[in-house]
């Protein structure tokens, strides 16, 4: 019979398979349940002006990348100039200094360069928690409704930027 | 120095200079949560924290890790336990914001149903396996290994042309 020697054949093939998919997958990028689900809401001081303050709702209206950065993260530094890029090119990002100081952040940004709108202050990592978020960077696309589309987990590059994010925004405007 | 420290001092300084770029920059721990729990709250607490996972370091709870992001959940947990919340309702607020992953004991349910069944069901396509091939075995008839009568044949052979050739006494 035939069959006694394909089934063995054919399951190990999809093993094989299996974990080829699995060397591929790279298990510190967590899935965010957030993905299509409306940005959690928050209120919080800018950096440079910490009477003002910046909400959720602030977010909506149009396309958007919200960057959680820090100065004490080193990936961070590797993602500015990407992000200048963008950031010239008319994509608005905004900012959120997670877990971190004003003057620290404001130095960082003197030095590595600050493509952001607005820079949302959270210094005791409150929003993050709530946004799901787990270390830095960590950047979610908003549509123009305030729902997260994408979720970027680490450093963003223009291959992430145009194979998964570009098609994204290009719907949402 | 000896060889073997300078070795160490190199690695270590390897593994200093490669820190940066291999792990996701993390802060300093916050201060910790002053509430006070009961002795009832405090139980739940550590096999809370037990059952929890850290997302920085996979493979600790939130209650081994060090971790700056486990010390905040760490700190979420007691202050919602203080805050008179359930154990669901905790577990609840933490996959709403990380997902299943942050369980070590996921739920069953749609996305999860193979994790669970998983190596049941092998279990069980490996005993439907092993019970076909017993019984098909059993219907066979035993092959005769040994023909009984050939080899009796070839031992009665083999006897008398030994006795043949042995030297025998002059023909009389």
């Amino acid at each position: 019979m035939r069959l006694r020697y394909l089934l063995p054949a054919a399951a190990l093939v999809g093993l094989v398979v299996l974990f080829a998919a699995g060397l591929h997958h790279d298990p510190h990028e967590v899935p965010s349940p957030l993905i299509g689900k409306p940005a959690p809401a928050f209120s919080l001081g800018l950096l440079g002006e910490p009477a003002k303050r910046y909400t959720a709702d602030d977010l909506k209206g149009r396309p958007v990348l919200v960057n959680f950065f820090a100065s004490w993260c080193a990936a961070c530094e590797v993602e500015q100039d990407y992000l200048m890029q963008l950031a010239a090119q008319g994509v608005e990002i905004v900012g959120v200094d997670y877990k971190d100081s004003d003057e620290d952040a404001s130095r960082w940004l003197a030095r590595h360069g600050n493509p952001y709108r607005s820079v949302i202050t959270d210094p005791q990592g409150a929003a993050g928690l709530d946004w799901g978020v787990y270390g830095a960077p960590e950047t979610f696309v908003l549509n123009a409704a305030g729902t997260i589309v994408y979720k970027q987990i680490g450093p963003l590059d223009d291959a992430v930027w145009r194979t998964r994010i570009a098609p994204l925004m290009e719907r949402g405007s | 120095m000896s060889v073997g420290l300078r070795r160490g001092l190199r690695l270590l300084l390897a593994m200093l200079l490669l820190a940066p770029a291999v792990v996701r920059a993390q802060d300093r721990a916050p201060p910790p949560d002053p509430a006070h729990l009961t002795a009832d709250e405090q139980q739940r607490y550590d096999s809370l924290i037990h059952e929890l996972r850290c997302l920085v370091c996979q493979n600790e709870t939130i209650g081994d890790s060090q971790a700056p992001l486990a010390a905040d959940l760490r700190n979420q947990v007691h202050a919602q336990l203080a805050a008179g919340r359930s154990d669901v309702e905790i577990k609840r607020y933490l996959t709403d914001r990380y997902g299943d992953f942050v369980l070590y004991r996921p739920p069953f349910k749609a996305k999860t149903w193979l994790l669970w069944a998983g190596p049941f069901l092998v279990l069980l396509i490996a005993l439907v396996v092993a019970l076909r091939y017993a019984r098909a075995r059993r219907h066979h008839e035993t092959p005769v290994l040994v023909d009984n009568e050939a080899l009796l044949r070839l031992i009665g052979s083999e006897r008398q042309s030994e006795s043949e050739d042995r030297p025998q006494g002059p023909p009389a």
